[in-house]
């Protein structure tokens, strides 16, 4: 149901570095799992139903208000692993990955 | 006074909220007696049960000492002022280490407070300590901690339940007076079965998730657990209610403006739940459960909840989806473990893999297939879809009855290592508490029995689930069946 090559596949999408052996016994857990909620694939629902979910809508509220410029920088900052002044720093982005 | 003082022995099993608090008006010990009496029991007793991953000594014996100040001046600052609380360790509390018991997180304090601990904090509530729970809040069992597993007070060889296992434990051996745990799935309601104690999941939106880390935002809610109905009742009051950081929490009615006759409820038991793998003992306990109801007064019915039979599977599949995108934020780049690599992905790569657990890993990466071009439809939009029916099923269901009730799980507590490494024996432990999650519904668990295993009783409990934001309903029935 779910090869060795989409297991790999996925853990690159979902950013976790894998050994062989956790590669299979990934697969074996993920087959079993989704064996198992492929069973939703037999409930019948009414066409177009999808995404409704009851009492519950996507909620935003207004990108309004801000805070105060710099208030929460330092508390921040002391979280982060590597920091250079009051940045984040990061290895670059651009260019070969 | 000092805590060893022979003079002054707390009844720390029979001790409730209000019993405290009138102890500290009286003078018969003070809020930071109480205090000292936990810390030393922490002591005493964590190291066997593992229930507490940080225990915050230094501010708990000052916010006791500031209470104690207050009751001696006669101004408290609430029903609950000085009350020691173990607050789950998905809940940040400013400054102290909050890990989600991951390695991912093991040394992240927490840069504010979860809104909940503002809420608390302010009415002279104590923080005793961070409670140990599954990785992340996944699991049934406790057994998925970085940090090792809890043991059941009851049994220490069997499991406390999870996720929020330290929460219960704590609750149950008497080292904290309530807690506060979290639940997206059963992780209040199951693990305060398998301790004996009470557990609230709160109507969804009823609670603030601001502060909590994030496991399935439309299923995460944070509740109070505790002896009695009445102690989580009196937690609940404290932290529901609308907060302007959450979008998703909403007004919460002021509870009993509702007017209704109690006796006029019609309690309904599903009669098509899927009863695979629950346990005879656990069957014969509803039964009880049914009859001690009916002999208080209430009308019993069977109701249908066809689509209940999919809860479990879609369950599986909306939680990882969203535990995928939640748990993205996890790179060490801001916060928390960091592995370097060769360039920025090796770094994502090396880090996420250095700390992130088993469990974890799995339901990521069944969120990530079942979000992936070519499955979502199969899979993430016909959960969302069946999701809408279980809806529809509760709700045709509270048009003819006002409560539910169910029990709260399959079996009692298992032994540690019992499922194996079968993860879907884990799963189909929340077979019933899942409903009420992916509907929104508030539910309680609450001790029903036990029964003997191996010359040990072990705890069994009944679930009330109840329509959005009547929690009143659940306290009452609650309140009927346990006097």
């Amino acid at each position: 149901m779910i090869s060795r090559e989409e297991v790999k596949k996925l853990a690159g999408l979902a950013r976790i570095e894998l050994t062989d052996k956790e590669v299979e016994n990934l697969q074996k857990d993920m087959e079993r799992i989704l064996g198992y909620v492929s069973e939703i694939g037999r409930a019948e629902v009414p066409k177009g139903l999808a995404q409704e979910v009851p009492a519950h809508h996507n909620v935003f509220r207004d990108d309004s208000e801000p805070h105060g410029a710099g208030i929460f920088t330092e508390k921040l900052l002391q979280q982060t692993p590597k920091r250079k002044d009051d940045y984040v720093q990061v290895k670059k982005i651009l260019g070969e990955a | 006074m000092h805590a060893n003082d022979t003079n002054m022995r707390i009844d720390l099993e029979n001790l409730t909220i209000q019993k405290a608090t009138e102890a500290f008006r009286s003078g018969e010990f003070s809020p930071s007696d109480l205090t000292d009496v936990y810390l030393a029991e922490i002591e005493k007793k964590n190291p066997g049960l593992n229930a507490y991953l940080t225990i915050f000594e230094d501010g708990a014996r000052k916010q006791a000492e500031e209470s104690t100040k207050r009751y001696k001046n006669g101004n408290p600052l609430s029903d609950i002022d000085g009350i020691p609380l173990a607050i789950k360790d998905n809940i940040l509390v400013a400054g102290e280490r909050t890990s989600a018991g991951s390695k991912i997180l093991e040394n992240y304090k927490a840069s504010y407070d979860a809104t909940v601990i503002a809420r608390l904090g302010p009415a002279g509530a104590v923080f005793l300590g961070h409670s140990n729970m599954d990785e992340f809040a996944m699991g049934s069992s406790n057994e998925h901690s970085a940090f090792g597993p809890v043991r059941n007070p009851l049994d220490p060889e069997r499991v406390p339940g999870g996720s929020s296992g330290g929460s219960a434990a704590a609750v149950a051996a008497n080292l904290c007076l309530a807690a506060l745990g979290s639940d997206t799935g059963g992780s209040i309601r199951q693990p305060a079965s398998f301790c004996g104690v009470v557990g609230l999941k709160p109507t969804y939106g009823a609670v603030s998730r601001y502060g909590l880390i994030a496991l399935a935002s439309s299923l995460d809610q944070i509740g109070s657990m505790a002896k009695t109905v009445e102690d989580a009742e009196i937690i609940f009051r404290h932290i529901c209610g609308k907060d302007d950081k959450d979008a998703t929490s909403r007004d919460y009615p002021s509870l009993r403006t509702t007017n209704y006759d109690l006796q006029t409820i019609t309690i309904g038991f599903p009669e098509d739940f899927p009863m695979q793998g629950v346990e005879p003992a656990v069957l014969k306990n509803l039964e009880e459960s049914k009859e001690k109801l009916k002999s208080l007064g209430f009308k019993l019915k069977p109701v249908k909840l066809p689509y209940s039979q999919y809860a479990v599977a879609s369950y599986y599949v909306i939680l990882p989806a969203e535990a995928s995108a939640n748990l993205a934020r996890y790179d060490g780049i801001r916060y928390g473990l960091y592995k370097p690599g060769e360039n920025l992905v090796s770094d994502y790569m090396g880090t996420r893999a250095a700390g992130l657990g088993p469990e974890v890993r799995r339901r990521i990466m069944i969120g990530t297939y079942v979000l992936s071009a070519g499955y979502y439809e199969a899979y993430y939009n016909q959960a969302t879809a069946v999701r809408s029916m279980i809806g529809k099923d509760f709700e045709r269901a509270f048009s003819e009855i006002q409560a539910i009730v169910t029990p709260t799980t399959p079996g009692p507590a298992f032994k540690l290592g019992e499922k194996g490494d079968d993860p879907l024996k884990m799963y189909l432990e929340d077979l019933f508490t899942i409903p009420a999650n992916l509907v929104g519904v508030p539910a309680i668990s609450v001790p029903s029995g036990e029964v003997k295993v191996g010359g040990k009783g072990l705890p069994l409990g009944l679930q009330i689930i109840a329509p959005s934001l009547r929690e009143d309903i659940l306290f009452d029935i609650a309140k009927k069946f346990l006097a």
